[in-house]
């Protein structure tokens, strides 16, 4: 404001503008109150909790805790021939702690995932060091089993000093990191979680396309249809999305099997014998499928909501100034439904890259995506650090399409129904 | 869609390929749904159609499937039923209370960082069940929770509120906000108004966010899985367990219960879209 202008006060004698300030100010603590009880609910339950996993999956302090001193002692040493005396004794008293409170289990079992080797020597260690005397624990140690004279061994546990490690990231996408400290791939063979990974961005690439190509027909036609009939049809479209996901995947289970309906109309149009019927199920085949028709409304109603708001004279128009109707239709009307095409294809790559259920049930081996082994590790192998590193890869990948979703679409443009 | 008269030959013909095309597509949707109903009938224990079934006689058709699901001996869907409507109910309240009150803050303009918020607040939809369960998992057992009731209920909680937001907010969009500043020049404090003018005219776009938390909840097995114990079973786990051991025919009667459960839900949420379309004057 210019010196020269005379401030325009409110009745009573404050400035305009703080007024306004101070009434806006007002206006905006009130309405983030009203957010505040639910965006203070999600962070303690749940965003929170996200920022734990990432905890979780870098957290490597059990090993650092369990040898405070023999990783002070190693600090010094350079790693390349077996280390000094000073090491073995540092090794020794914390050994000694543990075995007092029955936790070198513990440490075998995490020294084995750096290495394997460790259990039995280490079982062997704790034998025979009730009779170690003091002094010289660098001969007493190495003659106990000829692995502890391996220096390749104590490299292994130098490996395990630091407090956070990225190691499960690397086993993620079947990396290592070797004795020289080179990240390296695991061998062909046990190189399990890239195809899963491959897998899983293959199934739901495949599904959003096949989505896509049955949801544009139906999407146009319930949107140039009259209200009366267009309002029964969607109700095909509908009822599936507001049925249970667990009951779809059984009428698929029931439609699919070697005895089902499926296979009874190829054999009985003669594409298959009866003793030959094919496997519909726990394959790829059984997640394509099932996949497809569960997520099929979500690509039908972002389109259908898009296709609703383009004037049917448009293709006229494109019509009478000489298109045929397919050009009128791929120059005028596909070009402005592309906004909804992104929003379905995404939505639905967003849902089926993190599929679990349904792979769970009718994918069997071949089928099952990257969730599954996340909820294999949590229940089955308790590796929860691992589950959440890979947890953690699967959300960046989401939240990266999320995020193209919301500069494309907009999330306060997510429709529902 | 009549064609006009003058329609030449070959896009008649397209015509009709597109109307097959469309008709394949709607029966891949919706027939699924229809093999589980005469399937649930059966009077024998396997899930493929007898003969007796084709040639519709009377006696290969039961309801004992439907009485074993009811009074069946250690039949767990008793307990899960009950289970299963107590938490989504206690869920629906909680997200509907939640949701509802969250959105009206961001409709309103003087709401800051309105994007980002809103975002955090969606996330739950967003983000692979899979990953919620396990965070929401470490949560529940940090606080002493895992294997309750109340547990699932927070969980759900979670997982039910960006519905809610997102249709209130949706409906707020519409909303014209001179009623209330005419009730408040009338005399009336922001609780009464919002009780008498505001609420009346979001109510379907509450009601119908309600709906999608209750069927969330109601539905949800990904994070439940993680969080039950053998008390808190509800339906959706029981069918997991289910399908995963051995398809019976009890099953699919539940599946038919589960069924016209949601198409009565789909009804209902359909009549209040279109009341609310009616009330915000977006007349079709």
């Amino acid at each position: 404001m210019s010196s020269e202008t005379k401030q325009i006060l409110t009745t009573d004698g404050i400035p305009l503008e703080v007024s306004l300030k101070k009434a806006e100010r007002k206006n905006k603590i009130k309405a983030f109150l009203l957010v505040a009880p639910l965006l203070l609910f999600l962070l303690i339950t749940y965003v929170f909790p996200i920022g734990d996993m990432l905890m979780r999956s870098v957290d490597d302090k059990m090993v650092t805790e369990m040898l405070p001193k023999t990783f002070k002692a190693m600090e010094k040493w350079d790693g390349n021939e077996l280390p000094e005396e000073e090491v073995f004794a540092a090794f020794h008293s914390d050994f000694i702690k543990l075995v007092e409170e029955k936790r070198e289990g513990k440490l075998s079992t995490q020294l084995n995932y750096t290495k394997n080797g460790f259990k039995s020597i280490i079982k062997k260690l704790r034998r025979k060091s009730k009779s170690f005397e003091e002094g010289n624990y660098k001969e007493q140690i190495m003659s106990v089993h000829k692995r502890w004279a391996n220096v390749e061994y104590w490299q292994a546990i130098k490996r395990r000093a630091p407090a956070y490690t990225g190691q499960k990231y690397l086993k993620g996408i079947d990396m290592f990191k070797n004795e020289t400290g080179e990240i390296v791939s695991v061998p062909k063979d046990r190189r399990i979680h890239r195809i899963l990974w491959l897998r899983t961005l293959e199934i739901a690439f495949f599904v959003t396309v096949f989505c896509f190509l049955m949801a544009y027909p139906i999407a146009h036609l319930l949107a140039t249809l009259p209200m009366k009939y267009s309002n029964l049809l969607m109700i095909c479209v509908l009822l599936p999305f507001w049925t249970s996901l667990l009951v779809r995947t059984a009428s698929w289970m029931i439609l699919l099997q070697q005895q089902g309906i499926v296979n009874d109309f190829f054999v009985w149009t003669g594409l298959v014998t009866d003793d030959n019927r094919p496997e519909m199920m726990y394959n790829k085949t059984g997640s394509y499928v099932a996949m497809t028709q569960i997520l099929l409304p979500f690509m039908v109603l972002p389109l259908y909501s898009v296709m609703k708001t383009i004037s049917p004279s448009l293709m006229r128009a494109g019509k009478s100034l000489g298109g045929t109707p397919f050009v009128a239709f791929w120059k005028v009307y596909f070009p402005l439904t592309i906004p909804g095409i992104g929003a379905g294809c995404l939505l639905v790559f967003i849902l089926a890259i993190g599929y679990y259920i349904t792979p769970a049930l009718v994918g069997g081996a071949s089928g099952t995506l990257i969730s599954n082994q996340i909820a294999f590790h949590m229940k089955s192998t308790l590796d929860w650090s691992f589950a959440s590193a890979m947890g953690l890869m699967l959300l960046t990948g989401v939240l990266v399409i999320y995020w193209l979703y919301n500069k494309i679409v907009g999330i306060d443009n997510i429709k529902l129904g | 869609m009549a064609l006009p008269k003058y329609t030449e030959p070959h896009y008649r013909i397209w015509h009709y390929i597109y109307l097959t095309i469309c008709a394949a597509v709607f029966f891949f949707l919706i027939a699924p749904l229809f093999v589980i109903f005469p399937l649930s009938f059966n009077a024998e224990e396997f899930l493929v159609f007898s003969d007796g079934m084709k040639r519709l006689d009377p006696d290969a058709f039961s309801l004992r499937w439907y009485q074993d699901m009811i009074y069946g001996t250690k039949n767990p869907w008793g307990l899960a039923a009950k289970n299963s409507f107590i938490i989504a109910i206690f869920a629906t309240i909680g997200s509907v209370l939640l949701g509802t009150v969250a959105a009206l803050g961001l409709s309103s303009r003087h709401m800051p960082y309105k994007g980002l918020i809103m975002a955090v607040l969606i996330s739950p939809m967003i983000v692979p069940l899979i990953i919620s369960g396990v965070a929401i998992f470490f949560f529940m057992a940090k606080a002493g929770l895992a294997a309750t009731h109340t547990g699932i209920v927070l969980a759900h909680i979670i997982l039910g509120t960006p519905f809610v937001v997102i249709t209130v907010t949706a409906t707020l969009s519409g909303f014209d906000h001179s009623v209330t500043r005419a009730a408040a020049s009338l005399g009336s404090d922001p609780v009464n108004t919002f009780m008498k003018i505001t609420l009346p005219l979001i109510l379907p776009g509450v009601i119908s966010g309600g709906l999608f938390a209750f069927v969330t909840s109601f539905d949800e097995v990904v994070v439940v899985l993680f969080l039950a114990g053998l008390e808190n079973t509800t339906i959706p786990i029981q069918m997991w367990t289910g399908l995963r051991e051995q398809l019976s025919p009890t099953i699919l009667a539940v599946a038919t219960c589960l069924i016209i459960l949601s198409t009565l839900i789909l009804v209902t949420a359909e009549l209040l879209r279109r009341r609310s379309e009616r009330l915000r004057g977006i007349n079709r």
